[in-house]
């Protein structure tokens, strides 16, 4: 079942026409026809659309929460900043079908009764920023964007504005911080942007594959999305398939799909046919799963049953060759780089996992540093300004946990007890 | 009155003001929450999290210092979990410092080493090498950086965004590599630059004019009102009274900016805050002086007084009251002028005496604090009725030789005219009594100079811009000789045989609030530590 990639094989389908010629842009039309702005956040709250950001919250129910009539202007942010080691899925969405982004954001944006929206893109991805300026400008002349919309009296902007390479900039608030021309630093939650956002104004930031459902969803109607996948877990997912399989990619599949199914149907199998030993469902901030979870159904709760998050989707898969002590150290080296800094545990703490880590995998750990590590996680969890210190302490927590003789070989043999990929 | 609300917090029940922090309702009641990047006159970033505490129904700690209180809330800050949390993030503060305490100027007032006491982990498991950044360069005029004992509260960051409006100084990098710093080719120079050094908890900001000048555990400490200018922030006067030989000479090491939400809330200027060498200067005047020819004699109090009251009754026999001219000064506090006015206006009937010198120097001032008027009594002189027909005037005076008695108090008069001038209006004066604390041009023309306390080494009251009477409290005895005002113009009083009774400060200021309408009603005890407005003039 394929709804965002459906078209994807599609020479030129960057292109407005080509877009259109395969019933682009009508989601558009049909909203602003035939619904009020309220309309289309019943119809995405009946959807059961769930965030594809990160955190799955219901999308129309963070519609819903904007306040109207504060006579303050209202916002919308696209969020494209990608980052997350393991997800490369918005980007296929940007590269290949940025209408559908576009048409996705504006009838979003009418439903919100928002006159000026923004894609926050992130800094690398060049190429998509140029694909998705093109797209705008597109979408600017052919009326679809600008003043009067397609005669519909809705006015609506969007800018694209591009990251500087901050991943801490995909963070929501972050992000507002960042677009409105400061450091990129996480904000103090309460209030929370739907009620003090960009500029102190109501705003709802959403993930580019969160927006890119709402035209099928206006198109097909929102039973027939609520029917795809299983309840709480409706539509598809885009998942970011990496590691150690022989078809790595972008894979849309509904969220029936198990992470079986997903290794060996859709991805070919592992690698030189060896064992699967590990898998990152979620983006690489998530507790990873062993093998034997292989059987869980990938979507948002059955993955959280199992122990982590659906996250992102972006799904890792680790063979039996992989050093675990190695894979934690280089995703820990990452948010140790990506900290902001703000909180004290967050900015000491991911760097001072990093450190013990590189000893252990250096053969230079020693007895009780696996408890250390387990009780600075502990430490680091639920308790800074954004979730970037979970993301830190999850995997090394997990990993230890998971895989905890592995680890404690590495300290008392001194040395990697993996043997490398032939 | 504003709307209560009542919660628990650690099993009290409490009612605060609605929209208060936890933090602040807490420290209402005595409880103590610790922290870091809370600081009440800046934003709150809940960044350094030390003040987590636990809030029934939710389930993570939430900063103390970010979360108001609400109806039935129920907290608790001595949990385990908030415990651990305060052990935890003090670890974390102190993996990468370099524990120089021994030689860290901040030793006494380091939040640091004071939660430590109560937090810290005392069983030390950080393994690795601690991080090394740039230590001790100055940043501006007044302030020099350790970036090794930083701990990244920014406080520092929004005082220069929130309060100078300056902006020098900001968080560059990021994450583990964070670190404080000016901007490239930036001076941390602007005008309450020092005000940086009093908010960083840690010793990163050291005050370049402190260090290494006295450890802070031998000061002690009196609220007093800065006399720099007409704001009269509030201050205490640290002194270092009990040790330290190699400093003996400055009894005043340091002023410290005190809280008064009406004038001055945290902050001070540098301009104030680095006035206090004037207090032990070398040009103070510290003994009483006649002029013998060309050069002075010093010589007793007794001896001084005898010749400055036979001047003035001579000037009063000869030519009577129109003989004697005064300039007051609004530097004296309420009480001196008081005083000056009953002996010269009420008991000798002299009519000729104003305050009001022009200055010519060219003087800051801004919307913030610092006033044009460099005076801190201005508004006192002016609710006394101290003013005349202006200085120009009794120098013309002067030169035209109806003035045989002139009573300076603290003026410099070249300050404000050419020296030609003053030299000249002087020289026509049979005898010109000096009355200040310090050696300078109008000074040195004198027949006498009474040596005079400053501030610091006396008791009374400065009436501030907003017409805010405040108090100024003695530090230090006065230094030398020099004699509280009060008392040299008792001393005068009673050699020209008047009746004098002897009163505190704050027996005079009680007449003086009797007599004067503006200060109606007040008394030491209503003016308090932070101050009381006068009535509006004339009422
Ligand atoms: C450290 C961090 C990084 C994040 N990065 C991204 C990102 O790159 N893209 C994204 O869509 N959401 C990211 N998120 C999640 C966003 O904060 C936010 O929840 C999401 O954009 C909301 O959109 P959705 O409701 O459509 O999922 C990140 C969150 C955190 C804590
Ligand atoms: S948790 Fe980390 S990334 Fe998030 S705000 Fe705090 S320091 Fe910044
Ligand atoms: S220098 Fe001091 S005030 Fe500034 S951030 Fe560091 S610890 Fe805080």
């Amino acid at each position: 079942m394929k709804i965002l990639t459906k078209n994807m094989h599609v020479p030129n389908l960057r292109e407005i026409g080509v877009y259109e010629s395969l019933g682009g842009y009508q989601g558009l039309r049909k909203s602003l026809r035939d619904c009020k702005p309220n309309d289309i956040i019943e119809i995405v709250k009946k959807s059961g659309l769930r965030g594809r950001g990160g955190a799955g919250f219901p999308t129309g129910v963070k519609w819903g929460f904007v306040p109207k009539n504060t006579g303050k202007p209202i916002y919308l942010c696209v969020n494209a900043d990608e980052s997350e080691p393991g997800t490369f899925k918005d980007r296929l969405v940007i590269e290949k079908d940025p209408h559908l982004l576009l048409e996705g954001t504006i009838i979003s944006a009418y439903a919100l009764d928002c006159h000026l929206a923004f894609i926050y893109i992130r800094g690398e991805f060049s190429y998509g920023a140029t694909v998705l300026e093109k797209a705008i400008e597109e979408a600017y002349s052919k009326g679809y964007l600008g003043k009067n919309i397609l005669g519909s009296g809705y006015d609506l902007d969007l800018i694209l504005h591009r990251g500087a390479g901050a991943y801490i900039c995909g963070e929501e608030t972050a992000l507002l911080e960042s677009l409105e021309g400061k450091r990129g630093h996480p904000r103090l939650k309460p209030p929370f942007p739907a009620v003090v956002g960009l500029y102190r104004c109501p705003t709802v930031i959403n993930n580019v594959e969160t927006l890119a459902n709402v035209p099928h969803i206006i198109n097909n109607g929102p039973e027939w999305y609520a029917a795809i996948g299983v309840e709480r877990n409706t539509g598809t997912r885009l998942y970011a398939v990496s590691g150690h399989v022989n078809k790595p990619g972008v894979y849309e599949l509904p969220m029936t799909v198990t992470l079986r199914e997903l290794i060996y149907d859709h991805c070919g199998g592992i690698r030189n046919g060896r064992r699967l030993k590990a898998v990152i469902p979620g983006g690489s901030s998530v507790p990873i799963l062993t093998a034997d979870r292989v059987d869980t159904r990938m979507d948002y709760d059955s993955v959280a049953k199992a122990g982590s998050m659906l996250g992102s989707a972006g799904v890792v898969v680790m063979d039996e060759s992989t050093c675990m002590v190695k894979a934690v150290r280089r995703i820990t080296r990452f948010y140790a780089e990506e900290s902001c800094g703000q909180c004290t545990q967050c900015r000491e703490g991911t760097e001072w996992l990093y450190q013990i880590l590189t000893r252990i995998e250096h053969g230079r750990g020693r007895a009780g540093e696996l408890e250390i590590l387990l009780d600075l996680c502990t430490q680091m969890k639920g308790r800074t300004i954004c979730p970037l210190s979970d993301a830190a302490a999850m995997p090394v927590e997990s990993y230890i946990k998971s895989f905890y003789d592995e680890f404690a070989a590495h300290i008392t043999q001194q040395r990697c007890v993996i043997l490398p990929a032939a | 009155m504003a709307e209560k609300v009542t919660f628990t917090i650690d099993g009290l029940t409490v009612q605060s003001p609605k929209g208060i922090s936890i933090l602040e309702a807490a420290k209402q009641v005595g409880i103590k929450i610790p922290y870091y990047c809370y600081h009440p006159g800046l934003s709150v970033v809940a960044n350094c999290r030390m003040c987590l505490v636990e809030i029934e129904k939710i389930p993570k700690l939430q900063p103390s210092c970010g979360t108001a209180v609400a109806e039935g809330m129920v907290v608790r800050t001595q949990s385990p979990e908030a415990l651990r949390n305060r052990q935890s993030v003090l670890e974390f503060l102190l993996i990468n410092h370099p524990l120089d305490c021994p030689v860290c100027d901040q030793a006494g007032e380091c939040e640091l080493q004071n939660y430590y006491m109560d937090h810290g982990v005392y069983d030390p498991r950080f393994n690795e090498n601690k991080k090394k950044r740039k230590k001790a360069f100055p940043i501006g005029p007044y302030v020099i950086l350790d970036q090794e004992r930083c701990i990244l509260c920014t406080r520092c960051v929004r005082f220069t965004r929130e309060i100078s409006k300056t902006g020098e100084l900001a968080v560059h990098d990021r994450g583990h590599l964070s670190e404080i710093d000016v901007f490239p080719g930036v001076d941390l120079n602007n005008p309450y630059s020092g005000n940086v050094v009093d908010i960083c908890p840690v010793g990163a900001l050291t005050d370049r004019d402190f260090r290494f000048q006295c450890r802070v555990w031998f000061l002690s400490s009196t609220s007093s009102v800065c006399p720099g200018c007409s704001r009269g922030c509030n201050i205490e006067i640290h002194v270092n009274e009990h040790f330290n030989p190699r400093y003996h000479d400055k009894r005043v090491p340091r002023l410290k900016p005190r809280f008064n939400p009406d004038v001055n809330g945290y902050w001070m200027c540098d301009e104030g805050r680095y006035s206090y060498p004037a207090i032990d200067a070398p040009n103070r005047l510290r003994a009483p002086r006649l002029r013998q020819g060309n050069g002075w004699q010093e010589v007793s109090w007794q001896e001084a007084i005898q010749k400055t009251a036979a001047a003035l009754r001579e000037a009063l026999e000869i030519q009577g009251p129109t003989g004697v001219a005064v300039l007051a000064s609004p530097q004296m506090s309420n009480e001196e002028l008081f005083g000056l006015r009953q002996l010269f206006r009420d008991v000798l009937d002299v009519r000729n005496i104003e305050y009001r010198v022009p200055l010519r120097d060219k003087v800051y001032a801004d919307d913030f604090l610092i006033t044009a008027d460099k005076n801190p009594n201005s508004r006192g002189a002016e609710a006394l009725d101290l003013g005349g027909n202006g200085c120009e005037a009794v120098l013309r005076d002067c030169v035209e030789e109806q003035i045989r008695f002139l009573y300076i108090c603290q003026h410099d008069l070249t300050r404000g005219f050419d020296e030609d001038q003053v030299v000249r209006a002087l020289s026509k004066v049979q005898f010109v009594a000096y009355h200040g604390s310090r050696e300078n041009r109008t000074a040195a023309l004198a027949n006498v100079q009474l040596p005079a306390a400053v501030y610091a080494e006396k008791d009374g009251t400065f009436t501030n811009i907003q017409g805010r009477v405040q108090r100024i409290r003695r530090a230090v005895a006065p230094l030398g000789q020099s004699l509280p005002d009060l008392e040299i113009l008792e001393l005068l009083a009673r050699e020209l045989g008047l009746e004098v009774q002897p009163g505190s400060p704050g027996e005079i200021f009680l007449q003086l609030a009797e007599q004067v309408p503006a200060f109606r009603g007040m008394s030491y005890e209503s003016i308090g530590d932070l101050g009381q407005p006068m009535h509006s003039f004339g009422s």
